[in-house]
């Protein structure tokens, strides 16, 4: 397994670039990866990505449709927009949580 | 303090990859949907959107029967077919799934199990997917042929297109057509 060095600190993820221990994310963390992905962390990125790591934390199934409708984000659209072309993807390694495994 | 002076930078180790060495990977993605059941439309559906999430570029293409996924008040009363469906209900003869109301009772079943899947209603679904950047196309002959308009499609369908003009949808090295 791949590790990186971030904010001087020893990250592990895997190939993907996916953290393989969610308990080693920072805020620095996502801003790495975040930057690397194109995408610059406003308020209501950092909401969604809370709420990932919450219901990634109580062993929640993850889906589009369910964060559409968590009153984190209005809609999937803005999902979408918050985290252009895969929001389920990006926003969960952004998040430091497994890829999801979801198909819808 | 462990020395991470020597380690990549996650940059350094992802930031490449992510947009060289990938030029494989499928860029578009037509799906098109010709039959009216609840099981072929949830094919169509699932698989578009899955491509949507992927950031892929996602057209659909409704055509025949097909046009009662985006047809206003049909596409949430799709059944889920019990006759000629063996699959479906292994053991139970086929003339028992004939009788009146096993259909009924099958599609709410499957309904239910949807849900419990967090797979949306068709109208929710076209909903997502539009969302997420994907387009909906009508077929021009079979919107002719069953004597609808515009004004009976849902408003996610962005037009009414030619064969023709379907294929020019898949158009591309890295394109593919799913038909369902």
């Amino acid at each position: 397994m791949p590790q990186v060095g971030i904010a001087g600190e020893t990250i592990d993820v895997n190939e993907e670039g996916y953290l393989t221990n969610s308990e080693e994310w920072t805020p620095d963390v996502a801003r790495e990866i975040a930057k690397v992905e194109g995408i610059e962390l406003t308020d209501k990125h950092w909401d969604v990505l809370e709420y990932l790591r919450e219901q990634h934390a109580e062993g929640a199934k993850l889906t589009i449709r369910r964060v559409g409708k968590s009153d984190v984000v209005d809609s999937v659209k803005e999902f979408y927009d918050l985290f252009p072309d895969g929001p389920l993807k990006k926003a969960s390694k952004i998040a430091g949580i497994p890829k999801p495994a979801s198909c819808v | 303090m462990s020395d991470t002076s020597e380690l990549a930078s996650y940059a350094e180790q992802f930031g490449q990859e992510a947009t060289n060495g990938e030029d494989d990977r499928l860029e578009r993605l037509l799906v098109i949907l010709s039959k009216g059941s609840m099981e072929d439309a949830y094919a169509a559906l699932i698989m578009a959107n899955g491509a949507v999430m992927e950031g892929i570029e996602t057209h659909m293409f409704f055509t025949f029967f097909g046009l009662d996924a985006i047809t206003k008040d049909k596409q949430d009363t799709l059944h889920m077919p019990t006759v000629g469906n063996p699959a479906l209900m292994r053991n139970v003869p086929t003339m028992v799934a004939g009788l009146p109301g096993v259909e009924a009772l099958a599609t709410k079943m499957m309904r239910g199990k949807m849900e419990e899947h967090d797979i949306p209603p068709v109208s929710e679904f076209l909903e997502m997917i539009v969302a997420g950047g994907g387009t909906l196309h009508g077929c021009d002959l079979a919107v002719e042929m069953f004597g609808l308009g515009p004004e009976d499609l849902v408003d996610e369908v962005e037009d009414i297109i030619t064969v023709g003009e379907m294929l020019e949808l898949a158009g591309g090295e890295r394109s593919q057509v799913i038909f369902v």
